[in-house]
């Protein structure tokens, strides 16, 4: 009863702390001087359509690397934490292959329904195009690296949903995801180098306004960031689905 | 005046959905009603005009994070059964089991044991 009334007390103590904060909210009708700098010069700048991919991956391109980065310590800590698990119950009878499974690693599982597999055959496709679209249409339309990597992990949930594979191949997740973080990388060198600095994606031609290779190297940016967020997130679902 | 009253509702189902993760008993129910709770954040950011913000929202918040979630829970309710097992196996010794995959496993490894000894 006591710790009831602390937690509603404390609750009280923060709602009350931040109430100053949140009444001085109002909706501005003008825009900060930072953010009218982006907003005047951005289009002009780097060509790309949506404004909001040109600021994420140029003007603030050091906090999406940072952001990779912190997804890509995330997967090891989990891929870590699981083979931990998984090490430490070798040899226990829970860890052996089950009778009538045929299969060492993974748990026996219901089969997937008739209507499951069907479905899954036409939009498992559908799910990968619209993933890449996405990434590749960043700098175009909403939507870019983060959003289409994980419409490509969940095209991969489905399939294990489904049955359609059983397990993906580490070797190949490690590379493509080890050749999209260094490309990315040295697309962000290459900016040093050819042009005002790092990850600034001028040194390709802005091409025409509006059109699928515009806007310098923003979508080969945003598409390295995809397939990087895909594989990542897919080997994060295939951790953890396996059998600890 | 239409989009501000749709926006309080969304609100409010927002709230709902969020006092109902906290006060449920059933773990999946939970799971699946933050999922939903994105899911409403989402659908806001996109009247708002934060078309990027909502699909971001919506994929991860919403869907992968559900996923991941539910995983977890299915991890964790997979090793506390499987550290359940001994016990109930002195308790019903020779007896009826709930998971008869499982014991059947640890008594064919302990008769091996006791074949060793």
């Amino acid at each position: 009863m006591l710790k009831r009334l602390l937690t509603i007390a404390l609750m009280v103590a923060l709602a009350a702390s931040f109430f100053p904060l949140m009444s001085s909210i109002r909706d501005r009708a003008d825009v900060g001087p930072l953010a009218a700098e982006y907003l005047e010069d951005g289009a002009s700048d780097l060509g790309a359509a949506n404004l909001v991919t040109a600021v994420v991956v140029t003007y603030r391109g050091l906090d999406t690397l940072g952001e990779v980065t912190v997804l890509f310590a995330a997967a090891a800590g989990i891929a870590l934490v699981f083979q931990f698990i998984r090490r430490n119950r070798e040899g226990d009878a829970v860890g052996q292959p089950m009778e009538g499974c045929g299969w060492e690693e993974l748990p026996c599982r219901i089969e997937a329904s008739e209507i499951l597999k069907t479905a899954s055959g036409i939009l498992l496709p559908l799910f990968l195009m619209f993933g890449v679209y996405i990434f590749t249409h960043g700098h175009l339309t909403p939507g870019g690296g983060f959003q289409g990597g994980v419409v490509i992990a969940s095209a991969i949930l489905l399939a294990f949903l489904a049955g359609s594979i059983r397990e993906l191949r580490h070797s190949m997740v490690e590379i493509l995801e080890m050749l999209a973080g260094a490309g990315y990388v040295a697309i962000g060198l290459l900016g040093i180098w050819l042009a005002a600095g790092f990850l600034d994606p001028r040194f390709l031609p802005a091409g025409e306004f509006g059109a699928l290779f515009s806007a310098g190297a923003i979508p080969v940016i945003y598409s390295l960031v995809g397939i990087k967020v895909g594989s990542e997130l897919s080997g994060v679902i295939d951790v953890m689905r396996r059998k600890a | 005046m239409i989009m501000e009253i749709v926006l309080i509702v969304l609100g409010i189902m927002i709230l709902g959905g969020g006092i109902m993760v906290i006060v449920s008993k059933d773990i999946v129910g939970a799971i699946i009603a933050s999922g939903v709770v994105s899911l409403l954040a989402s659908i806001i950011y996109l009247i708002v005009g934060a078309p990027d913000v909502a699909m971001t929202e919506a994929a991860i918040g919403s869907g992968l994070t559900t996923v991941v979630f539910l995983f977890a829970w299915s991890r964790i309710k997979q090793l506390r059964d499987a550290d359940a097992i001994p016990e109930s196996d002195s308790d019903t010794a020779g007896g009826i089991s709930v998971d008869p995959d499982l014991n059947q496993n640890r008594k064919l490894t302990e008769n091996q044991e006791a074949d060793n000894a």
